[in-house]
C-alpha cells in the first residue's frame, strides 16, 4: 500500500485549544502530521488549518471523519485529487564565504528567490514554492553548507474555475 | 436581572430538566454548591468522585436522561477521568461541571489548579472552559445539546471559581445553534431501498444490534423489522436488551465470549445487517475473517464507526431509529411472500448450532457462578436492573441473564473498567426507585468503590450486590491459565475482607453462600430484603468463561466448555 501525502485545509472555530484538538487526534490515533499550518482567515471567528498527512486511503478517509467530528471544526476539504495551488516558504541561511557568494547569487536567481540578509559569512535566502521546489534549492545549496534553515509548512487553496 | 454566575447555573440546569447531580464538593464549587442546596435539585453526595461520573453513567442509562455531575477543582477534577473515559466509549449523555481555580490564577500552578480541559480533551465528546459569565448560560445549554444529540457522549464544563460568584446582567441565551455541529439523523432512502432488496435475495440474512439501538431508544422498531423479515438477531455487549432475549430469533451475544450460533451465524450469513455498532475488537476477532461470506450493511449515526474496521458494502449514515422505521415501511411495501420457505435451512441450521452446542457449564460440588446468575434470572423474572463490574462476573450476567428489554443491562463496555458495576447500581436506583437493581460482582471489582456502600445507605438505595467469589482477578486468571502456562503472577486475592461483616459495617445486610444448595435461598433473602444488601457467593475458584475466541482469531475458533 502507498502512503501518499494528502493535503487536508481545515476551517475551525478561532478558539483557544482548537489546535490542541486537532494535534491531539492525529497523536492519539496514529495518524502523521508532516506539516502543518494554521492563522486566522478574513473572519475573525475562524481559522483555517493546512494539515500534510501521509496514510493510506482508508486511513485517509477516517481522519476526515474523525476531524469533521470535532465540535469546533467548520469544514474539512482535502485539496489532493483536485486542482489546487500549493506554497511552502523557507529561510535558508548559507555559508557564503567569498569564493561562494557568486555561486549561490546564480542559484539564487534562477530559483526566483531572493536573498533577505547578508553577513560577512552567510546569505539568508527567501524562497517560496512547491515542495519539490524547496528541496531542489536545498539540495543545491547543501554542499555550500547551509547553516539553519526554517520552513513554514505547505499552504493550499483549490484552484477556482478560470 | 442581575444574576450570580452560580445562580444562572442552577437556571440552566432546572430548564435543562435536571433534577439530580451526583457530585462531592469543594473549596471551588462551595458558591455552586450554596446555590445548589435552595434549589429542589437532589444531590447525592457519593464518596469518591470517579463513583459520582459512573453513578450518572447508570442514572443516565436507566432513566434516559443526561446524567450530571458536580466536583471541585483538582482531585477532584482528576478523579473523574475513568468515568468520563469510560461515558465516552459507551457514548453515555452526561454533563460533568469540575470547579476551577480562579481565572487570574489558572496557568500559576495555584493550590487544587489542574488543566481538566486539556486533560479530559480526548476522552470527552467535547469540554469547555468558561471565560465569562455571559458566556456561562449558552455554554450550558450546548453542552446538554451535544451530549444527547447525534451519538451521545459526556460533555465537561470547567468553572473557574469568579465565573461562579461574578454578579452580571442575565440575558437567556437563545436555543444552541452551532455551525460546526449537526448530526446527520436522517438516513438516505436510496440505500434502505437497497437493503430491501438484498434482505430479499438473501438466503442467510443476520442483524448484528449494538448500544447504538439501545441510544436511539429503537428496540421496538429494531423487533418489529426482524420478525417482519424473519431474520436472527445478535447482540454485542452493548447491545443485549435491544431484542428481547427470550425472541426465538435471539442468537445471543456475539465475539470472543459470544455464543457459538452467533458466532457461526455471522460466519455463514450471506447479509449482515448491523445496526448501532463499532465492530469492536472483541466482536470481530480476526477482522479479515469476520462475516467472510457475507454482504455487510452498517446503520450509524456516527460516520467514524462506518469503514473503521470492517470494510461494509452498504454504509447508512443516520439514527437507527429513523432507519428502521423507514425499513419497515418499505418491508410492509415489499413482496416477501416465499422468503420463510427459502430461510428454512439457514433457520435449522441455526437451531442445529444451538441445540449441539448450547451455552453450558459443568456442575461440580462447589457453586458455579454460571448458576448463581441463572438462579438470578429466573428469581427475578429477568426485571432487574442488572449493573456488573468486570471480568468473568460481567461475561456470565451477559450470557446467563436474558434481557428482554433495553438499557435493563449496564456495564462498562468499551472500557471495561472494573468498580463501575455498585455506583452505576446507585445512580440507577436513583433513577428507577421501584425497580430491582442487582450489582453482579467479582471480589476483585467490588473491592474498587466498595467505599460507595456508604452513599446506598446515607441515601436509602436498597441495591443488591451479588459477588461471584472465586478468590481470582478471574478474568486476568483464565488468561493466564489459557495463555501463560497457568502462571497466575499476581492474580490471587489472597486477603479479601469478610464482605458479610463489611456489609453489617457500613449498616447494610450481608449474606453468604458456600453450597449450591444455598444459593437459591440466599438469593431469595436477599432480593426481599429492602436494604442494601451484599450477598457473597463462593464460587468455584478456577470456573472460566466459555466460549472463548484467543484474541485476534476468527471467531469461528472457539474453546469450548
Ligand atoms: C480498573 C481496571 N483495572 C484492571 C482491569 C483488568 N482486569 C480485567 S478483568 C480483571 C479481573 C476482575 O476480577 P474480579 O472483579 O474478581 O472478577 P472476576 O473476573 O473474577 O469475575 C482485571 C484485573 C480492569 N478491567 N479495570
Amino acid at each position: 500500500m502507498n502512503h501518499e501525502k494528502h493535503v487536508l485545509s481545515i476551517l475551525v472555530d478561532n478558539e483557544p485549544g482548537v489546535l490542541s484538538r486537532i494535534s491531539g487526534l492525529f497523536s492519539g490515533r496514529g495518524y502523521n502530521i508532516d506539516s502543518l499550518c494554521v492563522a486566522e482567515t478574513t473572519d475573525p471567528a475562524i481559522s483555517r488549518i493546512t494539515i500534510v498527512t501521509s496514510a493510506e486511503m482508508p486511513v485517509v478517509e477516517q481522519i476526515k471523519k474523525q476531524l469533521n467530528k470535532l465540535i469546533n471544526v467548520i469544514k474539512v476539504y482535502e485539496l489532493t485529487g483536485s486542482e489546487f495551488v500549493e506554497r511552502e516558504m523557507a529561510l535558508i541561511k548559507v555559508n557564503a564565504q567569498p569564493e561562494h557568494r557568486a555561486e549561490i547569487l546564480r542559484i539564487v536567481d534562477i530559483f526566483r528567490c531572493k536573498v533577505v540578509d547578508v553577513g560577512l559569512t552567510h546569505y539568508t535566502v527567501e524562497v517560496t514554492g512547491t515542495e519539490e521546489k524547496l528541496s531542489a534549492l536545498i539540495t543545491l545549496l547543501k554542499p555550500i553548507g547551509i547553516k539553519e534553515i526554517v520552513k513554514t509548512g505547505v499552504v493550499a487553496l483549490f484552484r477556482d474555475p478560470k | 436581572m442581575k444574576l450570580k454566575g452560580s445562580q444562572i447555573l442552577m437556571k440552566v440546569l432546572k430548564e435543562e430538566g435536571v433534577d439530580t447531580i451526583f457530585g462531592y464538593p469543594g473549596g471551588a464549587v462551595l458558591d455552586i454548591y450554596d446555590a445548589l442546596v435552595k434549589t429542589d435539585i437532589r444531590h447525592i453526595l457519593v464518596r469518591h468522585e470517579q463513583a459520582a461520573v459512573h453513578a450518572a453513567d447508570g442514572y443516565a442509562r436507566a432513566s434516559g436522561k443526561v446524567g450530571v455531575c458536580l466536583v471541585t477543582s483538582g482531585p477532584g477534577a482528576t478523579n473523574t477521568v475513568t468515568g468520563i473515559a469510560s461515558a465516552n466509549m459507551d457514548s453515555i449523555p452526561m454533563v460533568i461541571l469540575t470547579g476551577q481555580v480562579p481565572t487570574a490564577l489558572i496557568g500559576n500552578d495555584a493550590f487544587q489548579e489542574v488543566d481538566i480541559v486539556g486533560i479530559t480533551r480526548p476522552c470527552t465528546k467535547h469540554n469547555y472552559l468558561v471565560k465569562k459569565t455571559e458566556d456561562l448560560a449558552r455554554v450550558i445549554k450546548e453542552a446538554f445539546f451535544i451530549a444527547k444529540s447525534g451519538r451521545p457522549g459526556p460533555v465537561l464544563i470547567d468553572l473557574p471559581k469568579d465565573m461562579i460568584n461574578q454578579v452580571i446582567d442575565y440575558a437567556p441565551p437563545e436555543e444552541p445553534r452551532m455551525k460546526s455541529y449537526n448530526p446527520t439523523c436522517h438516513p438516505n432512502k436510496k440505500q434502505l431501498q437497497k437493503v430491501v432488496k438484498l434482505i430479499r435475495d438473501s438466503e442467510k440474512p443476520a442483524i448484528f444490534a449494538g448500544g447504538g439501538v439501545v441510544l436511539a431508544k429503537a428496540s421496538a422498531e429494531l423487533t418489529e423489522f426482524a420478525r417482519k423479515a424473519g431474520i436472527p438477531v445478535m447482540g454485542s455487549l452493548m447491545g443485549l436488551g435491544a431484542f428481547p432475549g427470550t425472541d426465538p430469533l435471539w442468537l445471543g451475544m456475539l465475539g470472543m465470549h459470544g455464543t457459538y450460533r452467533a458466532n457461526m451465524a455471522t460466519a455463514h450469513c450471506d447479509l449482515l445487517i448491523a445496526v448501532g455498532v463499532r465492530f469492536d475488537d472483541r466482536v470481530t476477532g480476526k477482522t479479515d475473517a469476520f462475516a467472510s461470506n457475507a454482504t455487510i450493511v452498517q446503520i450509524d449515526i456516527d460516520p467514524t464507526s462506518i469503514h473503521k474496521n470492517i470494510p461494509v458494502s452498504i454504509p447508512i449514515v443516520g439514527d437507527c431509529k429513523t432507519a428502521l422505521k423507514h425499513l419497515n415501511k418499505l418491508l410492509d411495501e415489499a413482496d416477501l411472500s416465499g422468503l420463510s420457505a427459502r430461510r428454512r435451512q439457514w433457520l435449522d441450521q441455526i437451531e442445529s448450532w444451538k441445540s449441539t452446542r448450547p451455552l453450558a457449564y459443568c456442575q461440580s460440588g462447589k457453586i458455579k457462578p454460571q448458576y448463581v446468575v441463572e438462579k438470578l434470572y429466573e428469581l427475578t423474572k429477568g426485571k432487574a436492573l442488572i449493573t456488573t463490574e468486570v471480568g468473568q462476573n460481567q461475561m456470565w450476567a451477559a450470557q446467563y441473564y436474558h434481557f428482554d428489554q433495553p438499557n435493563h443491562f449496564i456495564t462498562s463496555g468499551g472500557l471495561g473498567c472494573m468498580g463501575f458495576g455498585l455506583p452505576a447500581a446507585i445512580g440507577a436506583q436513583v433513577a428507577a426507585p421501584e425497580k430491582l437493581v442487582v450489582d453482579i460482582a467479582g471480589d476483585g471489582s467490588i473491592q474498587m468503590n466498595i467505599q460507595e456502600m456508604a452513599t446506598a445507605m446515607q441515601h436509602n438505595l436498597p441495591v443488591k450486590i451479588v459477588i461471584l467469589n472465586n478468590g481470582f482477578l478471574g478474568m486476568v486468571r483464565q488468561w493466564q491459565e489459557l495463555f501463560y502456562d497457568k502462571c497466575y503472577a499476581h492474580t490471587c486475592m489472597d486477603f479479601a475482607p469478610d464482605f458479610v461483616k463489611l456489609a453489617e459495617a457500613f449498616g447494610a445486610v450481608g449474606l453468604r453462600a458456600t453450597t449450591p444448595e444455598e444459593v437459591e435461598a440466599v438469593l431469595k433473602e436477599g432480593l426481599s430484603t429492602p436494604n442494601a444488601v451484599i450477598m457473597d457467593f463462593v464460587v468455584e475458584p478456577e470456573e472460566g468463561v466459555y466460549p472463548m475466541v484467543p484474541s485476534g482469531a476468527p471467531i469461528t475458533e472457539m474453546l469450548l466448555v
